[in-house]
This record gives C-alpha cells, sequence and structure tokens, in this order.
C-alpha cells in the first residue's frame, strides 16, 4: 500500500506540490497526456472575483462593465445566491491556473487535476485553440492592451475611450473571422508594429477626401460595384476587422483599439465552441486520473468521498421540468459522453457495434478519446460521438418550437426511430452560427452616400431582437460615422 | 514542471479602476441616490455608504442577438418521462420550457441593478463640485507627521538602500588609480604564454620570454587578488533623513443663538449645517478641531453635548459670541498656524444697536483671520415666504449684508427646512467656474 498523499482538509505547498506530483505522473504515463507547464497560483475570494468579471484574464484593459460584472459577482456572492468557481485555468503557456484558497486539500487536488491537466492537455492539443489562439503571447498582448488603452485615456480622454469601447464591445461577437484564417504574427510583434503605424498616420496628411473631387457618373454601373466591393474586400463576416480598415472617421488609435476588441473575441472563440467538449475533457480526466490515486492507495477513502460529492454536484443534469433547470449542463453532457466512448472501447454492446464499427471493441479508448479532443468541436463531437444509450441515460427528446404552430411539437425522442434526429438536432443546436444570428458587411460605398449595408441571414425565420439591434445599431453608426442599414436575407 | 504562486498577499483593489469608471458612467443615478438619502438620513450616520439601485436599461451592453420569439426553433431537452415522438405540448405562458435557448445574458427585465456606495464614494460625490473657498495654509507646527527625504550619502546603511551607480564608480575610480590590471591584459599575457608553450622545441630567447610572461602573469594575478574589484570601501547608500510634514490643521468655530426663541427645530437645522461643514473640511485636513461657542446675552465656549441640547434663557447679544470667537481664537488658534472657519446660526434676532458691533468685530477682527464665515439664518416656514428677497431682514441681517458686500470670505444664507440645508451649502461652497473663465 502506498502512503497517502496527503491527510485530513488543510493544505500546504509542501502537500500542493507532493499531490500535483503524483497526479501528473498518471497524467503522463496513464492518459499520455500532453500539457503546457503549469503556473498554479493560490489566490483569495476577492482575486477570484477580480479574475471573474476580467472574463477570467489576469490582466485586462479597464472598462465599467468589467467594475459591473465585479459588482454584479460579488453582491451574488456574498448573498449567498452563488458560490464561487473553485478555479479558473487560462490558455496560456505556461498554464496558468487559479485555485481559490478556501478549498480543502482534496478539492485542490480535484481542481489540479481537472485544470492544470484536463483543460490543459484541451488547450494545447484541440485544432481550433492550436489554430486561433497564441497562448505563449496572449498575457504580453493583454499586457500591451491595457498599457495602449490607458495611454489613449491619458491622450484622448477617458470619455471618447469608453465610447469607442462600448461601440467596439457591442459589435465584438459579430467580429470574427469564422472561416478563414487571419495571418498570425506574434502578438507582440503586432502590438510594436501597429504602434509605428498610428505614429506615422499622425504624422502623416490624410487625403482620404481628395479623391471625392474626381469626376462621377451620376449611376454606377454593375461592374463598377462589384469592383468596388472587391476592393474594400466586401462581403466581409467580421465588422469590426472592416470598420478597423475602411471606416471613413476613425482615429488611428481608435483604429487600433478595435483591434484590440476583435482580438480578444478571436482568441475567445474556440472556447465558445468548445465548451462541452473542453468540460468533458477535464471532467473525464480528473475522475480518471483520482480514482487512479485512490486505487493505489494514495489517496485516502474520506477524501475520494468528498471528492465524488463534489463531482456529482458539478455533474448534475436537472431535467427540463426541475425548477433547477438551465440547459443542457455541458460538464454533465461532455463527460457522459466521454465516458461512454471508454465503455464502447472495451465492453461494446450490439447496438454500440452498429453505431461505431470503427471503435467498438477496439480497446485503445485512450487513443480514441485523445484523437477526439485534438480534432473535433461540440457540434461535429456531438455528431460523431453521441451515442443512443448516452440519450437514454439523459432521456433526451427535441422540441420544435415554431412560430406558426399553435403547439410546441416533439418531434423526436431517445427511442430507435428518433436517435439520429435527436442526435442531429442536438449537435446543429451547438453550431455557433445558429446560437447567434449571420451578420455581415454587405456594401457601402465611400464616394457616394456612405450607408454602410449590413446583411442579416436569417436562419429558420428567427429575427433580431429588434431594441438590441437598434442600440447596436447606434453603436455602429458611431464607428463608421455615416448611417447603416441592415437588410434580412432568407436562407 | 510546476509552478506554485502564492498570489494571496497581492495588493487588493485592482478591480478600482473599473469600479471608478462604472460609478462615472451612472453618475446621475448615483446622484440622485445620494441626495435622496442625504434627505432621509439622521445626522449621525450622515457618513455612512448608501445604496444604489440603477435601472438595468441604463446599463445595457448591446450586441446582435436572436430575440426570443418568432421564427422555428428546435432544441434538445433532458429529463423525458412521458413524451413520445409527435407530442404536441401547450405552449407555456411566459419564459421558461420552450426550445429558445436564448436566455438574456444579463437576466434583463429583472430588478433593478442594485449596489453600495461605500462611505469614502458617498462622501465624495457629496462633496463632488464643491471646494473650499481659500487656500490652505499649512505650517509645521504640532506636525506629528515625519517623512523620508534623501539627504546625500551614507557609508553605511540597509542593503535595500544601497546605491549601485555611486558603488560602482567608486570601485572603478579605485582599480583605475591602483592599476589592477583588467580582465582583456590579463587575458592577453595568457594567450602570448599559451602561443610561446605550444612552440614545439622553442630556443633561448623564446624560454627567457616565457619565463618573463610566467613572471608577469604571476604579478598580475597577486595584484588583481589584491585590489578587488569591489571593496566594501566602495560602498555607499543612499542616506535619507525623516524630515517633519508640514501640515494643514483646520479649526472650526461653530457659533450658535442658544436662547428661547431658537426652538428644537431651530437647533436640528443649525446642527445639521455644522455637521455638513465639519464633514467637508475634514476631507480637506488631516485635523480640524471643534470649537462650540453659544450665546444669549453672554456667551461662552462649550461642549458638544451642552451646546446643542441645553437650553438657557436669556437676551440676545450676537456680538459677544463673537468677541469670544475672538478670544479663544487668539489665545489658542494663532493665524499662521492655524485654518480658521467659522459658521454662525442664528435666528436673526439680536438686542438693538448689538449689530452694529458685530459689524465691528467681524470687519475690524475676525474676517482678516478667517478663512471663511458663513452664517446662516434660520426662519420658520411661514416667514420664508415673506422674506423672499434677500435685500430686506432683520437688523443683524442688514448689517451683515454690508459685510458681505465688502468680504468676500464672508457668505449668508437663509435656511426654512431641512430640505434647505444641502442646497444652501453647495451654493455656498460651490467651484466658481465663471470666476475662473473670467
Amino acid at each position: 500500500m502506498a502512503e497517502l498523499l496527503f491527510d485530513g482538509p488543510d493544505w500546504n505547498f509542501d502537500t500542493l506540490r507532493r499531490t500535483t506530483e503524483a497526479i501528473e505522473e498518471v497524467a503522463r504515463d496513464d492518459l499520455g497526456l500532453d500539457v503546457y507547464p503549469n503556473q498554479i497560483e493560490i489566490i483569495s475570494t476577492e482575486q477570484m472575483l477580480d479574475a471573474y468579471s476580467s472574463t477570467g484574464m489576469p490582466l485586462m484593459y479597464r472598462h465599467w462593465s468589467f467594475g459591473k460584472q465585479f459588482i454584479h459577482h460579488e453582491r451574488l456572492y456574498s448573498k449567498g445566491a452563488q458560490g464561487l468557481a473553485y478555479e479558473i485555468v487560462i490558455n496560456s503557456d505556461p498554464c496558468i491556473c487559479y485555485c481559490l484558497e478556501e478549498n480543502t486539500m482534496p478539492m485542490q487536488a480535484l481542481v489540479i487535476a481537472h485544470a492544470a491537466f484536463g483543460h490543459n492537455h484541451f488547450f494545447k492539443s484541440n485544432h481550433l485553440f492550436r489554430q486561433w489562439t497564441d497562448p505563449r503571447g496572449i498575457l504580453d498582448y493583454l499586457d500591451y492592451a491595457r498599457n495602449f488603452l490607458s495611454r489613449c485615456e491619458e491622450r484622448y480622454g477617458p470619455g471618447r475611450v469608453e465610447r469607442t469601447l462600448d461601440a467596439a464591445h457591442a459589435l465584438m461577437n459579430a467580429s470574427v473571422f469564422r472561416h478563414r484564417r487571419p495571418a498570425q504574427p506574434s502578438l507582440r510583434a503586432e502590438a510594436e508594429r501597429a504602434e509605428k503605424r498610428i505614429e506615422e498616420d499622425e504624422r502623416a496628411a490624410h487625403y482620404l477626401w481628395s479623391r471625392l473631387e474626381a469626376e462621377r457618373r451620376s449611376d454606377p454601373g454593375e461592374d463598377e460595384i462589384v469592383q468596388r466591393r472587391r476592393a474594400l474586400g466586401l462581403p466581409e463576416e467580421n465588422i469590426l476587422y472592416f470598420l478597423e480598415r475602411h471606416s471613413p472617421v476613425l482615429e488611428p488609435w481608435q483604429r487600433q483599439t478595435l483591434r484590440i476588441v476583435r482580438n480578444m473575441a478571436q482568441y475567445f472563440y474556440p472556447q465558445r465552441q468548445t465548451q462541452v467538449m473542453n468540460e468533458g475533457c477535464a471532467c473525464f480526466v480528473h475522475f480518471h486520473i483520482l480514482n487512479r490515486l485512490h486505487e493505489q492507495g494514495r489517496i485516502g477513502d474520506g477524501a475520494m468521498l468528498e471528492i465524488l460529492h463534489s463531482h456529482s454536484s458539478v455533474l448534475f443534469q436537472p431535467g427540463y421540468d426541475h425548477p433547477g433547470y438551465s440547459g443542457l449542463n455541458p460538464y454533465a453532457l461532455g463527460f457522459a459522453m466521454m465516458r461512454d466512448i471508454q465503455r464502447i472501447c472495451e465492453a461494446p454492446e450490439e447496438e454500440d457495434r452498429a453505431w461505431f464499427p470503427a471503435i467498438a471493441g477496439c480497446g485503445d479508448w485512450r487513443g480514441v478519446l485523445k484523437d477526439a479532443w485534438a480534432n473535433y468541436r461540440d457540434e461535429s463531437f456531438i455528431q460523431q460521438f453521441l451515442s443512443p444509450k448516452v440519450m437514454r441515460d439523459l432521456r433526451l427528446f427535441a422540441l420544435r418550437d415554431a412560430e406558426s404552430e399553435e403547439t410546441l411539437r416533439v418531434t423526436a425522442i431517445h427511442d430507435e426511430g428518433g436517435y439520429h434526429a435527436v442526435r442531429d438536432t442536438l449537435a446543429r443546436s451547438y453550431d455557433l452560427s445558429s446560437r447567434s444570428p449571420d451578420i455581415e458587411v454587405l456594401d457601402a460605398d465611400l464616394a457616394g452616400d456612405r450607408i454602410l449595408r449590413l446583411r442579416h441571414t436569417l436562419r429558420n425565420d428567427v429575427p433580431l431582437d429588434p431594441r438590441e439591434s437598434e442600440a447596436t445599431q447606434a453603436c455602429l453608426r458611431e464607428l463608421w460615422g455615416y448611417e447603416v442599414e441592415i437588410e434580412e436575407l432568407q436562407s | 514542471m510546476t509552478h506554485f504562486i502564492d498570489r494571496r498577499l497581492n495588493p487588493k483593489g485592482r478591480n478600482l479602476g473599473n469600479r471608478r469608471r462604472f460609478i462615472g458612467r451612472i453618475k446621475a443615478h448615483v446622484r440622485e441616490a445620494v441626495d435622496a438619502s442625504v434627505r432621509k438620513r439622521g445626522i449621525t450616520d450622515m457618513e455612512a455608504g448608501t445604496e444604489v439601485s440603477v435601472p438595468r436599461d441604463s446599463l445595457g451592453e448591446p450586441s446582435f442577438r436572436h430575440a426570443s420569439k418568432g421564427g422555428t426553433r428546435e432544441g434538445v431537452l433532458p429529463g423525458n418521462r412521458e413524451y413520445r415522438a409527435g407530442d404536441e405540448i401547450p405552449r407555456p405562458q411566459q419564459g421558461g420550457g420552450g426550445a429558445g435557448r436564448q436566455g438574456a445574458p444579463d437576466g434583463e427585465g429583472e430588478d433593478d441593478f442594485v449596489f453600495a456606495l461605500s462611505r469614502d464614494e458617498f462622501l465624495d460625490i457629496f462633496f463632488e463640485d464643491l471646494e473650499l473657498p481659500d487656500l490652505i495654509k499649512r505650517s509645521l507646527a504640532g506636525s506629528a507627521v515625519h517623512r523620508p527625504r534623501r539627504a546625500g550619502l551614507s557609508v553605511t546603511g540597509a542593503p535595500a538602500n544601497l546605491n549601485v551607480g555611486r558603488t560602482m564608480r567608486r570601485a572603478m575610480g579605485r582599480r583605475i588609480a591602483l592599476r589592477r590590471p583588467s580582465d582583456a591584459a590579463l587575458e592577453e599575457l595568457r594567450d602570448r604564454l599559451f602561443a610561446l608553450e605550444a612552440v614545439f622545441e622553442p630556443d633561448a630567447e623564446q624560454r627567457a620570454e616565457m619565463a618573463r610572461l610566467r613572471e608577469e602573469l604571476e604579478a598580475a594575478t597577486t595584484h588583481r587578488k589584491r585590489v578587488p574589484y569591489l571593496d566594501p570601501l566602495d560602498l555607499r547608500y543612499s542616506h535619507f533623513e525623516p524630515q517633519p510634514e508640514p501640515r494643514a490643521r483646520a479649526v472650526m468655530f461653530c457659533l450658535m443663538d442658544v436662547s428661547a426663541s431658537m426652538g428644537a427645530r431651530e437647533k436640528d437645522l443649525a446642527k445639521r449645517f455644522f455637521v455638513l461643514l465639519h464633514l467637508f473640511l475634514r476631507r480637506r485636513y488631516e485635523t480640524v478641531e471643534l470649537v462650540f461657542i453659544r450665546h444669549t446675552h453672554l456667551a461662552s465656549e462649550v461642549d458638544e453635548q451642552t451646546f446643542f441640547y441645553s437650553r438657557e434663557s436669556g437676551g440676545t447679544m450676537v456680538s459677544t459670541a463673537l468677541a469670544e470667537m475672538h478670544r479663544v481664537q487668539s489665545e489658542r488658534y494663532p493665524a499662521s498656524e492655524w485654518n480658521i472657519y467659522a459658521a454662525q446660526a442664528s435666528d436673526g434676532d439680536n438686542y438693538q444697536g448689538d449689530s452694529r458691533d458685530c459689524q465691528s468685530w467681524l470687519e475690524g477682527e475676525l474676517l482678516k483671520v478667517c478663512q471663511h464665515f458663513a452664517y446662516v439664518e434660520i426662519i420658520g416656514e411661514a416667514e420664508a415666504r415673506i422674506l423672499r428677497d434677500a435685500a430686506r431682514g432683520t437688523e443683524l441681517w442688514m448689517a451683515y449684508r454690508e459685510v458681505a458686500s465688502r468680504w468676500p470670505n464672508f457668505a449668508m444664507r437663509r435656511v426654512a427646512g431641512s430640505g434647505d440645508i444641502y442646497p444652501v451649502f453647495r451654493d455656498l461652497f460651490a467651484r466658481k467656474t465663471e470666476a475662473a473663465h473670467g
């Protein structure tokens, strides 16, 4: 019997280090995880609230909305309406993982296995994160952004910076490259280049409008429109990117501000697409590692019970009619699917052989899971791996809410005839383009009426929220300087 | 490879910048809440923070998002019990259930956004745009605070105060003066020696050269040992000397008529005014001393309790209070060291002919030393309707009006109800922007 790693609820840096080493051993030798070096930081509750309000990042530029977040969470927390997360982990290299000082030692073990190895491995291996984020440069970039914006506040006044940021934040979600991948100089190099650009722009005279003098035909022909749009790179799905490059009214520092905001949006884009997988991966990893340590006799029964208790409360999935229901719990769904993949690989049944011929009974669940973690996102992962057993266990059913019909309709349930439909529907609902509206910049005639034309492509006839849309257009007008129009297109 | 970092001792309040911006954003609401709570509050808890509630609309962060209604949505829900494919379910009345997954992220439509202002934030907003009407005098007397000031260099000190630049400069000077062989010189000797040693079967001349080089090298090495790179003699520390910090001290004289004509209502109003002034001064000065002088036809210095709550009877002679203030001030608070403020509250009654004396006390003595002298006349609600015109009033009021026209540091206002106190106070100390522009 091996020696216990720790005994009792109290932790100190010795037990933390010892436990982390044991966890790392299992993670490396048993699961074969590949992680960034870890940097585990112990923080107080106030610091945790700080991190909450700055979207989990260790540093952030200043903006009133973060103050609002902080007050909001602080109030909920002090009323006891909301507990704090046990940890926050940041997709950076080294991977920063915040652990709350109030956690007991078993909780710290859980949190370290979950975040410092589960999430960490996912960040390092998943293709979305590898392609779209720069974990090595993100902290430098945030530092640069914060200094840049605070210098702007000094030079141009806090009010103007705030207005620009407000407007940029409103467009943040509509400002990611979904399809093409932006050129990726290191963020630091980009920051330096951008600053030089600002200096030179300021030095140079602005002849933007001199072109207006030229003679113009009264109505532009088809060709001219096509050419004009091509010159502006339209249509463009990334609104802030378009404004940054082509807005006629922005000053250089404002263009740089838009760039910062859209870089942040792009950095968080993979996280929005991999909620189920990311949490599922982390839960699977902590569950496997801690059970293994328990089997080896290095974690005591009492500690294991505490771990399992918080494990199961995090993974609790209330039914749709439960008062505590607020959508599918990504932890529960991800964990259930990954455990089921393990089962299918090791002990498949007839049904599994029919559904997953490639992996059923192959025995190498580690390989299958690692491949899934690396190459899928929520939508494709569900489409590929959601098994009938998981659908039955969670008792999933698909429901349609059509405006044209009097009642809601159950379109499929967890039975032989419905498995495919439920799986497809669930996968579709994790497709980001069905969650947030699809809006792109269609046209802007800089030499003519200068109206910025956007196109909202409707999906299933779901309209934009009119009040929100109106307010967002006002932000857009502020950044564009002229009128803005949105047209709707049936897909 | 795992690093552990203990961040718990990092400085707190990282979010204050954001909080300040947030409060700035909702200034109008905060101002309203502060004004409202000041009106409701007793005097004693004037300093506590307050709750502010802001309608969520004004805090919106808009974005393009889907409406909660309209179109066709399809979603998957857990926990099915009795439904079969094709079942129809009546639409739930509001929110709840349904396949729409777009919960409003901020819980829009809920109650107002409520948060608590701290005491300091409360007072900041409370006294915003107000300023003290005169320059602050600073003096060294009575100063308890000493601050370290740079005072040259010393040869001893704590390692943290080591002046690296100075130390290295001295070390270099010493090395040059004592001709310490440099690294490069030593290296060159060694190279030449090695080159010679590499020669196979050296001739006599080369041998002699080698011996000479060895000697030189030996000498240089011992010399280097004797003259160290850095010697304790070189060390210089930045020296700090504690110097007394000039302090701004203020004394506030509270003068009040306590004759029978001043009832509980009048005293309460006067007290509110005094409390406001005291709070205001406390924010500008490290120490504010209070002197309470009450008067009927006689004046005396009393403690706070007696000042506000004990009753006296007698006539009314305002000039006695001014004389008493002059006595106390010249005995204990020399104008060269103290910032002197005075607030006088009265119902305007005075002994016939005494107002002239008051005038001469003020103009002859007090206003020369006072930073600011505020006079508040407390009148009844009914009187307030009659006495709208500042040009009419009691004998005392008329006498003071003359003073006010000649002395910019003298201000006077009428107060009829507790609602007037704060506006009057703001009015007295409002930042004179026109003056600044003109």
